[in-house]
């Protein structure tokens, strides 16, 4: 390297010359300076979210994560994240076990077996449900969805009552059964538009593999599509996954909130994370906010380990998923 | 068991474009059929009407008749998902199901068609077609590992396996070898020069060597031009047609004077 060469300073046309690289620096420049930019603005909303909910734990009278009551202008403030958390996971995930089933479906229906006629403008569709503010689900879900779930209600904790989850022992539908409701259908459009892609993408040569040996067209998705989908499939309802779990206001609108761990799905009881900022946040003095930013900091942790453990799925199924992602 | 084929007027279409028209041609039970000619002149679409899977592509369709001992595959009451069962297929790449084992990839077949029974059987199955397919002592070991993980002639033998372990009537291969080293096309070759005692077999290639050397009867179909649906020209004796075929332009393909 820095050996001397005597006589390929100016002759050899190799090395670059102050000519060229003029525009590289420049771009260089921003790039690295934008870069920095962002990660030092990010570390700083990190350290200042961090030391205001640290502060506001410190000043909590319960134990943050054990106890179930949200009282931070109670005196002592008393507030823990137990009720809102389960909460937040037991909606995402009612939202995920009607939705991800219902997407792929529709997924597959465009993919696989509608006429192109029909595929190409329910394919439209779906990406403009996508694409709807998350505010208008919960007003559709207020004003039309609670009153029509209430039979619903009644009939399954008449009928399924001996079930825990279904014991209905209080009146009403806004309830995490409807919030799961709102939550999934709100979901269903990016999981089945990413899943639709997906499919798409499966190698003609693996569907005729599968044809080719005399499978029907159901037999042929299960042996070729979902397979080279699966990976992708995941990442989808990941990405449901994750917009129910953060979901604020179409949550808040829905539920009749009542912070106590429950399974109870019937009665209007539970909150989560996100529904629980958007309640408080309006009457909250400055030490309240603080304890929602503590709760906001756990609704990203739990978004955290829900990503990572999907990728984790994802990784193990790598090997044997071939040309999948 | 092995079956014999008679195709009679067929002609194929790709939405309202022919690719091929008035194919007649007679296939003998337990021997091996070679397709050959110049690309584009639709010899794999041949192949593909001859298991029903050229209507997989949308908007294709065929017309005329594919007896199988007698049995027009495409009258009415036929279900191309049973044709498919009975007449076996090889591609061009090979293509194993890259999510399933070894294993599963060779019993794909038998679960689909509701033939897997008991385990033991299944097991017997699977072996007894690897070693059809000359593949069982190179996988012997690693029947549970992905069949994507193979190289491309053993992937091509395990494709083999699959297609093989369903005793189909008929196998058809489309190029079965073009996308294979040469030590890999001499194991598949080998292959079919046993598998015919037991299969009707019908092979499309553009090597006229590997025609010469695996098959009893061969078919030269050609195209006038591009874009005019491809017609089979002349068919008979491989030696005939390698030495002295009756058609002026078959001579100058088997010649490499085109093609
Ligand atoms: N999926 C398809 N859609 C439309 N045209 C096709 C398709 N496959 C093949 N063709 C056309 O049909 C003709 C015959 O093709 P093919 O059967 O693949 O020829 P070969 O196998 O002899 O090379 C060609 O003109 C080709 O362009
Ligand atoms: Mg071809």
């Amino acid at each position: 390297m820095s050996r001397a060469r005597p006589d390929t300073k100016t002759t050899s046309p190799l090395r670059s010359g102050s000519s060229t690289g003029a525009g590289d620096r420049v771009f260089r420049g921003l790039s690295r300076g934008a870069g920095i930019a962002l990660l030092g603005i990010m570390a700083a909303i990190a350290a200042f979210l961090l030391i205001r909910g640290l502060s506001a734990i410190q000043g909590d009278s319960a134990n943050f994560l054990t106890e179930q009551r949200w009282a931070p202008k109670d005196d002592p403030p008393t507030f823990g994240i137990a009720a809102i958390a389960f909460g937040t996971v037991l909606s995402s995930l009612i939202a995920m076990a009607l939705a991800v089933p219902v997407a792929v479906g529709v997924a597959l229906f465009i993919s696989h077996y509608a006429p192109r006629r029909i595929a190409i403008p329910l394919g439209y569709v779906i990406d403009l449900l996508a694409a709807v503010p998350s505010v208008v689900y919960g007003l559709w879900g207020i004003r039309f969805l609670v009153p029509r779930l209430e039979p619903l209600h009644q009939w399954l904790g008449a009928h399924l009552g001996f079930i825990p989850l279904f014991e209905k022992s209080a009146a009403g539908s806004r309830t995490m059964l409807t919030a799961g409701v709102v939550l999934a259908i709100m979901i269903l459009p990016i999981i089945a538009a990413v899943s639709r892609e997906v499919f798409l993408q499966v190698p003609r040569d693996h569907e005729e593999a599968a044809l080719a040996l005399g499978a029907t067209r159901w037999e042929m998705i299960r042996a070729a599509v979902l397979p080279f989908g699966r990976p992708g499939v995941i990442s989808a309802a990941m990405l449901g996954l994750g917009r129910a779990l953060g979901e604020t206001v179409a949550v808040a609108m829905v539920l009749s909130p009542r912070n106590v761990i429950s399974l109870h799905i019937l009665n209007p009881e539970g909150n989560t994370i996100a529904a629980n900022i958007a309640n408080s946040f309006g009457e909250a003095d400055d030490f309240a906010r603080d304890a929602l930013i503590a709760s906001g900091l756990v609704l990203f942790v739990i978004t955290l380990i829900v990503n990572a453990s999907a990728r984790l799925i994802v990784a193990r199924r790598r090997e044997f998923a071939g040309a999948a992602i | 068991m092995a079956k014999r084929i008679d195709v009679s007027g067929l002609a194929a279409y790709y939405g309202n474009t022919p690719a091929l028209r008035d194919v007649n041609m007679s296939i003998e039970a337990r021997s091996v059929t070679a397709l050959i000619g110049p690309s584009g002149c639709g010899k794999s679409t041949f192949l593909r009407t001859l298991n029903r899977m050229h209507e997989v592509v949308p908007g294709a369709r065929v017309e005329g008749k594919v007896m199988l001992d007698g049995e027009n595959l495409y009258s009415p009451g036929i279900d191309p998902v049973f044709v498919r069962r009975a007449i076996g297929m090889v591609f061009q790449r090979p293509n194993p199901f890259p999510t399933m084992s070894i294993y599963d990839n060779v019993a794909a077949g038998l679960r689909l068609n509701g033939l897997a029974k008991k385990r033991s059987q299944l097991d017997d199955v699977v072996e007894r077609s690897l070693r059809s397919a000359n593949l069982w002592d190179e996988v012997k070991g690693r029947l549970r590992r992905p069949g994507a993980g193979l190289s491309g002639g053993q992937q091509q033998r395990l494709c083999i396996a699959r297609a093989i372990a369903v005793e189909p009537q008929v196998l058809l291969m489309d190029e079965p070898c073009s996308a294979l080293d040469p030590i890999s096309t001499l194991a598949v070759e080998d292959l079919i020069a046993e598998l015919k005692t037991r299969y009707t077999i019908v092979i499309v290639t553009h090597n006229m060597q590997q025609a010469a050397r695996v098959s009893d009867v061969t078919g030269f179909f050609n195209v006038e031009s591009h874009g005019e649906p491809g017609k089979l020209v002349e068919m008979g004796d491989t030696s005939k047609i390698f030495t002295k075929p009756d058609e002026k332009a078959t001579e100058d393909y088997v010649t490499g004077r085109f093609g």
